[in-house]
């Protein structure tokens, strides 16, 4: 087991786009595995990705079954992966290992298709919604640089007044 | 901002209240940085059509605080108080319960919603309140956010009897994704 050093905002690593995996080796299964070792040592965390690592890589874990009563797909090693569909908003509260002591209301697509690998390379698709697509729309913000406090909203934002205005001005 | 740990140091809670017009908050916060003061965390609103604002300064004592900011409110005839108060950042409480109130406007909706979360123990940390609809028929929203030891069915016994006199109440779970 090895917990890795998470880094935290604002270290300028963090806004670095990660590059596609190429290699599914030996090593690569030996880093999910460290990474994640460090997920489930960040308290309450229920997700990861390799560039809060220091590692600038298209990987992330998502694993929200610990939360009782939401559908969900158990631990998820996300290799390349894209969210091909997104369908829904809906605000939610989120944190992130690397911006301790903070939590903010963010937008989210309420499900989404994601297409992957998995840790030998092999190609596969999942539907996921709610408290799962959240996390891993989270984590893959970070292969891409961003962190949630790039789309924070106020708390005061009222997504039912925005989408009955988006209604009237069409 | 600040420097990374500061523990319950001395801090100025800076009040300013009054008619809203655009750039108070830059002037406030020229006058302030002008002076070598450092801001923490703040809170503004526009209440009524009126401008307020409660900020965290450090960096200056009651006095040199007052002359520092006293021209910017007097210009803009604003009412401006300051409190010297014990200070504490990355201290925040994560809220667990979210709970939505609101009805035709009448007198103690407030008064008897806050009342059944306090005998709950429910700790409120933001609350936000709006008179919405017309001015004929007024409707009032609340929306807080706040920690109970007890989780939501705690907060939701609480609270259920508000129902009955026409109050419509909505207690949510807040659970955080950290990812």
């Amino acid at each position: 087991m090895a917990v890795l050093e998470v880094l935290q905002y604002p270290d300028p690593r963090l806004k670095q786009v990660s590059v596609p995996v190429t290699v599914f080796d030996g090593a690569l299964h030996a880093f999910l595995n460290d990474l994640e070792d460090t997920m489930r040592a960040g308290p309450g965390s229920v997700g990861i990705a390799a560039p809060q690592v220091d590692c600038f890589l298209r990987i992330a874990i998502v694993d929200v079954s610990s939360k009782p009563g939401i559908p969900q797909h158990g631990c998820l090693r996300l290799i390349n992966p894209e969210i091909v569909q997104r369908s829904g908003e809906v605000k939610g509260r989120e944190g992130c290992m690397s911006v301790p002591d903070y939590t903010g209301s963010v937008i989210r697509a309420q499900s989404v298709r994601v297409r992957a690998q998995d840790s030998d390379g092999q190609r596969f698709e999942f539907d996921c919604e709610g408290y799962e697509a959240r996390a891993v729309q989270h984590e893959l913000d970070h292969l891409d640089g961003l962190l949630f406090l790039d789309r924070v909203v106020s708390p005061r934002h009222d997504l039912y007044r925005r989408k009955v205005k988006a209604v009237l001005s069409d | 901002m600040a420097e990374p740990m500061q523990r319950n140091k001395q801090w100025h809670m800076l009040t300013v209240v009054g008619a809203d017009r655009p750039g108070i908050v830059s002037k406030l916060a020229e006058a302030l940085f002008r002076g070598g003061c450092n801001l923490g965390e703040a809170s503004m609103a526009r209440l009524g059509g009126n401008f307020s604002v409660m900020l965290m300064v450090d960096g200056a004592d009651t006095a040199t605080l007052e002359k520092l900011v006293q021209p910017v409110t007097d210009a803009l005839g604003l009412h401006l108080h300051l409190d010297p108060i014990l200070g504490e950042l990355h201290r925040h409480v994560e809220p667990n319960v979210q709970v939505t109130v609101y009805g035709a406007d009448r007198p103690g909706i407030v008064a008897q919603a806050t009342n059944a979360l306090a005998a709950a123990g429910f700790n409120i940390l933001d609350l936000n309140t709006d008179v919405a609809g017309t001015t004929e028929r007024p409707i009032y929203i609340m929306l807080i956010d706040g920690y109970a030891a007890g989780g939501v069915d705690v907060v939701e016994r609480a609270i259920a009897p508000l129902r009955s006199g026409g109050i419509e109440v909505r207690v949510t779970a807040l659970d955080a994704m950290i990812g």
